[in-house]
């Protein structure tokens, strides 16, 4: 059942997604081209995605999940330099190609050929960089 | 108001359903970097819903490539979306999150991770798209 509705969760994000324009990544850049032709499309998708996400998770309280013992929630919370790094490179990447991780593997369903080249790059650097942190 | 406004606010708001479905019933953060990176270690405990909720994602572009016929430019050459890739891959993992899992699941919880992880890889992003311009690459 977990697994049905770890689906589930990934065909609604799927469709989310491409609904809101964000496997274009001519919009991602848009969004980021702060100083140029700014297209606040993400802003959108981020006002729709908080606006149901802050409230469903609001409404579970701390009681438990309905398939699971217990809410796995990171247990870090100090802003370290690793985060600020990581959140770094990514962004560097994420403004090169306008791609973030779900979109780009939304587009290898889609059957994006370029969708697959940077799914296949960005593996390879999760890999290496598993390596370095576990 | 102009129309793609309209379709990010409820393709958002299909995508915040996601996140909390995903929580509800399975307690679980949809942070889409960390669950793709659990695929590449067989070993890890959450590699079958992980699997699960990546396939979804696959599916969903699939089924709707079938039904709508999706067409989009992708500008960017092979070389800058393999260099792209990697750096995102990276990222992701050394910060413990992307868009999704920062981005939107973080901020709806108030962490402060997360909020300064999506100031600071917008930032980055602002930037490098200006770099860009600037260069003309």
């Amino acid at each position: 059942m977990v697994i049905i509705i770890a689906f589930i969760s990934g065909f609604i994000m799927s469709i989310g997604l491409i609904v809101s324009g964000m496997i274009n990544p001519q919009k991602v850049i848009g969004f980021l081209d702060l100083f140029g032709h700014f297209d606040p499309t993400l802003a959108f998708v981020m006002a729709g995605a908080l606006s149901v996400s802050a409230v469903g998770y609001r409404l579970v309280g701390s009681s438990k999940p309905l398939l699971c013992e217990t809410f796995d929630l990171p247990k870090r919370n100090k802003i370290d330099r690793q985060l600020i790094l990581g959140a770094v490179i990514f962004g560097v990447g994420w403004g090169l190609a306008g791609f973030c991780p779900g979109p780009a593997i939304v587009g290898v369903g889609l059957g994006f050929f370029k969708a697959i080249i940077f799914v296949i790059a960005m593996l390879t650097g999760m890999f290496l960089a598993r390596k370095q942190v576990p | 108001m102009n129309i793609s406004y309209i379709h990010g606010l409820i393709g958002g708001m299909l995508i915040g359903l996601a996140a909390v479905i995903l929580y509800w019933f399975n307690g679980r953060i949809m942070g889409v970097s960390g669950i793709t990176s659990k695929l590449l270690f067989k070993a890890d405990k959450d590699y079958w819903w992980c699997l699960a909720f990546v396939l979804g994602l696959i599916f969903g572009g699939l089924i709707y490539q079938m039904r709508f016929s999706v067409v989009v430019v992708i500008n960017a050459s092979a070389w800058s979306l393999i260099i792209a890739g990697f750096l995102v891959g990276f990222g992701t993992v050394l910060g413990n999150g992307c868009t999704s899992g920062h981005g939107i699941c973080g901020i709806a919880r108030l962490s402060k991770r997360s909020i300064a992880a999506t100031i600071v890889f917008m930032a980055a992003g602002i930037l490098t798209v200006f770099i860009k311009k600037v260069l003309k690459v």
